[in-house]
This record gives C-alpha cells, structure tokens and sequence, in this order.
C-alpha cells in the first residue's frame, strides 16, 4: 500500500493551515502585548498576570468547582448504570448501550433547551407546585439548573467508557474471588472497581474537561450574567475584543487539555499491558 | 436476593434515561399544543409547524445549513478520506504525529477552535460568511470521516491491492477499483456523522460566521436566549426526527459492513 503515501498530502495541507498555524497565531497573541488587526511582536507576560485578578481567578475557580461537582454527579449516576448495563446478555447490553448514545446524536442546544421548559418560572416543576398551593421555586438561572444541564448531557461520555472497561473484565475473576471467601463489598473494591479504573479515569477526563469549557450550557440555563472559562473566552474575543487576554485564557486551557491526553493515552496503554 | 437485585437495577435504570429523555420528550409533546404556554395540554394543533413553515428568516437559515452541511461533508470527504488511506501507508515516525493531529479537534473544546479560526481569518483578511463558515466546519468534519475510514482499514487486507498492483494496475486504478469500494461504506457512515454534526453545530459557527448570514442552530440559538416558544418546540421536534433517522442509516451501514467482515 506504500503507494498510497501521497494521499496523505491534502489532508496534511489542510491540517497544516487550519490546525497548526492558527493554534500557534493562538500562542502568540497570547504572549504579546494588545492590538487584534496584527501582531504586535512585542512580548508580555501581562495576559497570564491578568488572571491574578479576583474577578478571572473567580471565574475559573467557579468552573472548576462545577466542573468537579458535574463529574462527581456523573461518575455517582453513570458508574452504577454501566454496571448494570454490563451485567446483562451481549444483546441487551448493545441495545441499552444504544439507548445512552442516542441523546449525543440530538442535538445539544435542543437537550438544553428542553430543561428550561421543565425548569422555567412557568415551567412544568413550577405549574405542579403552585398547583399543589406551594410557592414558586426560581429554578432556572442558578447553579442548580447548570449543574443539573451538565450532568444530563455529559452522563453518556462517563457510560459509554465505564461499560467498555467492565464488558472486557473476565467474569471468572468475581467467582473467584467469591470462592477465596470475599464479601460482596471486597469483591467489588478489589475486583470490579480495580478493573474498571481506565474506563473511570477517561469518562473522569471526558466529562470535567467538557464541563470546565462548556459554553452553551452555562449560556442558556445560567443565563447572560453566569459566566465560566468559555463564556469568559467569548466575551474577551466577541464582545470586549481583548484578544491577547483571551488567547492567553484558550492557551491555558489547551495546555490542560494535552496533559490530560497524554494522560488518558498512558492509561490506555497501562490497560491494554494488564491484558 | 438475586431477583431483588435486578429489580432494583431496573428501577435505577429507568430514572438515569428519564433524567437523559424526559426533557425530549416534554419538548416533543408541547410542540403539539394548542396553547402558548407550555404549561397545559389544551388540545392537539399543528399550528406552531405551520408558523414555522411561515417564517422565512428560519426557512433561510435552514437552507443555509444544509448547503453548508453538504458543501462541507463533501470537501471533508475527500480530504479525510485520502488522509486516513494515506496514513495507513505511512510506516514512518510521521504517522503518530499525524495520528496525534487527527484527534486534536475533536479533544480541543469547540470553543477554543472557534476563536482560534476567527483570529487566523481576522488576519488572512478573509470576509467572514460562507467561505467562512465551511472552512470552519471541515475542522471538525474531517476528523469523524478519517476516523471512521481509518478503522476500516484496519480490518483489509493489504495483499489486495498488492495483487492489483501485480496484475498491472496502476495505483490510480488500484485506489479506484480496490480501496475505494472496500472503504465506501465507512466514507458513507462518516459523512452521515460528519453532516450531523455540522447541522448541528453552534459553538464553531458563531465565530466564523458572518453579520449577514445565518446558520439554523444560531437562529435557535439566539431565540432560545430570549426564552421558550412553541414555535422552538416544533423545530426541535423535527431536528429530533431527523437526528434519529441519520442515527438509524448510521447503524444499518455499520451492520452491514460488520457483517461483511464476518463478525
């Protein structure tokens, strides 16, 4: 097939112009001073000392503690479904597993928006309860609803590789732990949660690093004035218009988002040597 | 105590995709409503579809979305295509730094991709609209049509176009004939992925995008920042229908080309 080596050339034109060179246009406005029309090749360290300020570092501060709680929501929910998912027979378990992955085909705005049918001040939840004679709860704009948004569209990305790892483990390695004379809670500690680690660490990684960036979501359940690295981001680059500030924000991110690659990549391998 | 179990794994089951569902469907139900509010049935109408059909801001931006969408696929195909058979040549250090660079879109966040393409048109001095708007797409194009193309040749035989080769083809013929039709069905299931995504994205789009022209997923946008109308409802309901028929043409490629490898 060496013949086909050429073929690659479009795509490496094509990854060359719209990957690498803006993602190092990127780096550099992040390391020089203002000025959006060029360059201005004068160096800064100013955008990084930026997010010393109360008002960015809170941001970010905010976006990861959403970004824990999501995770830790998502691995509490999803990490028991997949186990059950991964219990029944091979055909079941592609037609549940079917089940989780159609909410990632529709579309996101369209999942987001349908809470705020739900969540509204004349929304569903409330209609009930003022019909029951209680007072309205203001649900929407509030960490609640932002939370409650992230989790139900990340849930999948923490499933789907949970499930991956528990349908490889042996099943004979829980009968013989059961024989060894394990309890039930020794044998999930020891066994099943041992051997599913790859899979948790990288629904672990999916989902906080989707939540940490999420923009839409905060956006529309949040509302205007809740804002998180992405909304951040956007204002800098839409609205405000301080490029340099926001590529130094994108960089930082980005930065995150290699190591924890490179991360998820090593687990992988670790994974496929046990096997 | 083994039945109790299973019991209750059904009900847990059954309230994780209520959680993951319900919305949908609340969405799905009140955009059948006769009433504005999308509080309280008060009679089946299809009132809201016919406003939708009416509004010709929306029916624009629709077209827009599917010329882009198709446009885009195309392009990306072609790129995708060729790179993922390029790379399987590939046996050199190059190919896992190719490899590393095909997954970077889809792990960078939309949000970084946007604004990193906004700033690189800003200086290539690019007028912002369609032009735009497809080179942006094909970012994240690309990589689902490489990826999918890729693990399919993981699965061929290499011999076959060896033995074309000997048999006197050329390598153009040898492509055409031979790889081409071997990878079709995971060029066609990519593309389907790849087209799905584009119709829906927004993240990308309001950064490329021009002051004039507007791509579906941006006009909900914007009217969802404003709040909840049955009009929204019925859109999304058809963008659900949709979703799940590019779901079903998916899995029916699949089936069939998983059950052409013998699995």
């Amino acid at each position: 097939m060496k013949q086909y080596k050429h073929l690659i050339k479009p795509y490496v034109i094509w990854a060359f112009f719209i990957l690498v060179i803006p993602l190092i246009l990127i780096a550099l406005y992040a390391f020089t001073k203002e000025g959006n029309e060029v360059l201005t090749w004068s160096f800064t360290m100013g955008n990084f000392a930026k997010f010393l300020e109360t008002t960015y570092l809170n941001v970010i501060l905010k976006s990861f503690k959403l970004g824990i709680i999501t995770t830790a929501l998502c691995l509490l929910l999803g990490y028991p479904l997949a186990y059950f998912i991964s219990r029944y027979s091979e055909k079941t378990q592609s037609l549940l597993i079917m089940l989780v992955t159609i909410p990632m085909w529709i579309n996101l705005l369209l999942r987001t928006y349908a809470w705020m049918n739900i969540l509204s001040d004349h929304g569903i939840i409330n209609q009930f309860i003022t019909y029951l004679g209680f007072d309205k709860i203001s649900m929407m704009y509030t960490d609640f609803s932002v939370i409650l948004g992230l989790v139900c569209n990340f849930m999948p990305f923490m499933i789907i590789p949970i499930h991956t790892s528990l349908s490889k483990m042996d099943k004979s390695l829980i009968e013989a732990a059961y024989d060894l004379g394990a309890n039930r809670f020794q044998t999930f500690w020891r066994v099943t949660w041992k051997l599913s680690t790859p899979g948790v660490f990288n629904g672990i990684m999916m989902v906080f690093l989707m939540a940490i960036s999420s923009f839409v979501i905060p956006k529309l359940l949040g509302g205007g004035q809740y804002t998180l690295i992405g909304n951040l981001i956007e204002t800098q680059f839409i609205s405000v218009g301080d490029w340099n500030f926001g590529s130094a924000i994108s960089l930082i991110l980005a930065v995150i988002i290699v190591i924890s690659m490179g991360l998820m990549k090593r687990m992988d391998k670790l994974e496929k040597t046990e096997e | 105590m083994k039945k109790k179990r299973i019991r209750f794994s059904h009900i847990y089951r059954g309230i994780v995709f209520l959680l993951m569902y319900l919305p949908v469907a609340v969405v799905i139900i009140f955009s059948f409503n006769e009433s504005k509010l999308p509080v309280k049935w008060t009679g089946f109408s299809l009132q809201w579809y016919e406003k939708l059909f009416q509004n010709l801001a929306m029916m624009e931006a629709l077209k827009n979305s599917l010329i882009l969408g198709v446009l885009s696929v195309l392009i990306s195909a072609v790129i995708g295509t060729f790179g993922a058979v390029g790379m399987a040549a590939l046996k050199t250090r190059s190919k896992g730094v190719l490899e590393y660079i095909s997954l970077l879109p889809l792990m960078i966040p939309e949000i970084i991709l946007g604004m990193v393409l906004m700033a690189f048109f800003y200086m290539m001095n690019l007028p912002f609209g369609m032009l735009t708007l497809l080179i942006g797409h094909t970012v994240f194009c690309v990589p689902y049509i490489l990826m999918e193309v890729k693990a399919r040749l993981v699965g061929m035989d290499p011999s076959l176009v060896e033995a074309a080769r000997d048999l006197g083809a050329g390598p153009f013929r040898a492509f055409y004939d031979i790889t081409l039709p071997l990878v079709m069905p995971a060029v066609l299931s990519g593309s389907l992925l790849a087209f799905a995504m584009s119709m829906d994205d927004v993240v990308i789009s309001i950064f490329v995008n021009g002051p004039r022209i507007s791509t579906l997923p941006i006009k909900v946008y914007t009217q969802m920042k404003t709040g909840v109308t049955p009009e929204i409802n019925a859109l999304c309901t058809l963008m659900v229908a949709v979703s799940i028929i590019a779901l079903v043409i998916y899995k029916v490629i699949h089936s069939f080309t998983g059950g052409k490898n013998g699995k």
